[in-house]
């Protein structure tokens, strides 16, 4: 059994009027099988309200399944005894940045974890500098969170949950209220924690350009998993990416295209760099 | 115009005042406040306001801005002042048309103003000196016997805490609706106040969905980040009583029973 694994997973939100009579039941997530391996980088996609956010919510037992089981590091995520260790172990960072930093100085927040865990001072202190260097933030350690840019702030955030020690980070869409450079920094960031502290990874996006690294892609839609395989295969089925309402990276769609208008192209082309030689070797 | 408003003021300087712990500071400035309700003649002024500027000169804060605070309360100050300046009763020493001035008005109203400016500065120097966050610290410290008589200290003081962090995010947000607002035609400067309290309706009601929403979305960050309240939490800035805390507390101790207790020596000079 992987770190995370789910199994015939369902969650339903009930929507009631006024009166608290039931409207309507809404299947947020149906019937999802998840097998995440450790050390693995795992990219999760899908279009607003495909599921994926209240997919993500489960693996940090903030939301509770309504069938099927959740195993954090084979932890029962519905069983009240594991509830901290299932938050430790499987860490989250949301995407509002300004909404999940809750101390004053940066060095504070990153504490605020260990704190919680009830981790010695001395030892929080040791947590704080080397997550605050493993994400490029040490020298903002004494500054106000306010002062940072959104990048800068999430990559607190970051480092605030693997003060934790966690064996997996979920990144529920970190970089959606991002200008492009703070994009990039947030992704640099989480790769070089999977690459350098084997750090489990599951990043959750509508942006394509972030998942050309991960290990494993799935795509939702409508609480189900539509497409699973790695980016290349991913990409390779561009019409139906396009039926799912996402948006291919510019230079798959142009490797697409020019395949389509006759040009001999492998599918699946993932950097501009790739699609440079494979048109050089065309011609 | 809103991000102008700077709370809790802090000013960022390295003194022995500074380094104080935060407890010892807020039970300083109870004790100093007290130490002024208890003045009764010229000499505990005196004694109060030698305490108070040698506070002042090793806390390395410029006395300019202690001013600054006053400014807020100057009208407060002027009102005390004119009320206890006419309306005592006693030995008159001036009378004019209806109003009179009594030798005990006199006294009463140079007294109660030099009061209140060394309350507020008193007080300032407190919020000068110490981080907002310290000062929580502190008074959770402070506060803890409270806990066993079922008084949220801790949470008392993660709000606050809380609190304080969010004010420059809210201020912020308030400036955008308010941009948002006017882009759209809304007016907060022109009318009488009734108009002016009207037209904030349109900028309170986004404010608060979003600050709504944004305790909605902290507090499930701060429990996807094992926050289960104070039970078993261990601190990252514990505060710890140094050596120079307890002569801080010493200095504190000398100087209100020399206060108190000037109030006993009969002094010829009392006014």
């Amino acid at each position: 059994m992987g770190i995370i694994k789910t199994e015939k997973l369902v969650f339903e939100y009930i929507r009631r009027d006024e009166e608290g009579n039931v409207e309507g039941i809404t299947r947020a997530v149906d019937e999802v099988d998840l097998d995440v391996k450790q050390g693995d980088f795992i990219a999760i996609l899908g279009h607003n309200g495909s599921g994926k956010s209240t997919l993500a919510k489960h693996i940090n037992a903030i939301l509770y399944p309504t069938e099927g089981t959740v195993w954090v590091d084979g932890m029962d995520t519905s069983e009240y005894k594991n509830l901290w260790d299932v938050r430790q172990s499987a860490g989250m960072v949301f995407q509002n940045p300004d909404n999940q930093i809750i101390g004053q100085v940066v060095e504070e927040d990153v504490g605020f974890g260990p704190e919680n865990m009830g981790v010695p001072t001395k030892e929080i202190w040791e947590r704080v500098e080397e997550s605050l260097k493993a994400v490029g933030m040490y020298e903002y350690r004494k500054h106000s969170p306010n002062k940072l840019s959104g990048g800068q702030k999430q990559r607190v955030s970051i480092a605030g949950v693997i003060a934790m020690h966690p064996k997996c980070i979920i990144l529920d869409e970190p970089t959606a209220m991002l200008d492009p450079n703070g994009r990039k920094e947030v992704i640099r960031a989480v790769r070089a924690l999977n690459a350098a502290e084997g750090i489990t990874v599951v990043l959750i996006t509508h942006y394509m350009e972030e998942i050309i690294h991960a290990d494993r892609v799935f795509v939702m839609d409508k609480g189900k998993i539509a497409m699973e395989g790695t980016p290349r295969e991913i990409f390779s089925q561009v019409e139906r990416l396009k039926e799912l309402r996402l948006d291919v990276p510019q230079v798959t769609l142009l490797a697409h295209e020019l395949q389509k208008g006759g040009l001999k192209i492998p599918d699946g082309m993932l950097t501009t760099d790739e699609l440079v030689e494979a048109l050089l070797q065309g011609a | 115009m809103l991000r102008d408003i700077t709370l809790g003021q802090y000013y960022q300087a390295d003194s022995i005042i500074h380094r104080l712990d935060p407890r010892v500071k807020l039970v300083a400035t109870i004790a100093f406040i007290i130490s002024l309700f208890a003045a009764k003649n010229v000499l505990a002024y005196c004694l109060a306001a030698l305490f108070l500027a040698c506070i002042i000169k090793l806390s390395k804060v410029p006395f300019r801005f202690m001013i600054k605070g006053m400014k807020a309360i100057l009208f407060l100050l002027l009102l005390t002042v004119v009320f206890n300046l006419f309306l005592t009763p006693g030995e008159t020493l001036v009378s004019v048309w209806k109003l009179t001035i009594t030798k005990e008005g006199l006294r009463i109203a140079v007294l109660m103003a030099f009061r209140l400016t060394f309350l507020i500065i008193g007080s300032s120097i407190m919020t000068l000196t110490t981080t907002p966050n310290n000062l929580t610290d502190g008074m959770e410290k402070l506060m803890n016997p409270l806990k066993r008589v079922k008084v949220p200290v801790h949470e008392v003081a993660m709000m606050m805490s809380i609190a304080l962090r969010f004010i420059p995010v809210l201020l912020e947000e308030t400036d955008k609706i308010m941009k948002a607002q006017i882009a759209r035609g809304a007016d907060f400067e022109s009318g009488n106040v009734i108009k002016k309290a009207k037209s904030l309706v349109p900028l309170l009601v986004p404010l608060f969905i979003s600050a709504f929403r944004r305790a909605n979305d902290l507090a499930m960050a701060m429990e996807a980040r094992c926050y289960r309240g104070g039970e078993h939490r261990t601190k990252m800035k514990p505060l710890q009583y140094k050596g120079r805390d307890g002569i801080a507390y010493l200095v504190l101790v000398c100087y209100l029973t020399l206060c108190i207790g000037g109030n006993f020596i009969k002094f010829g000079l009392v006014l």
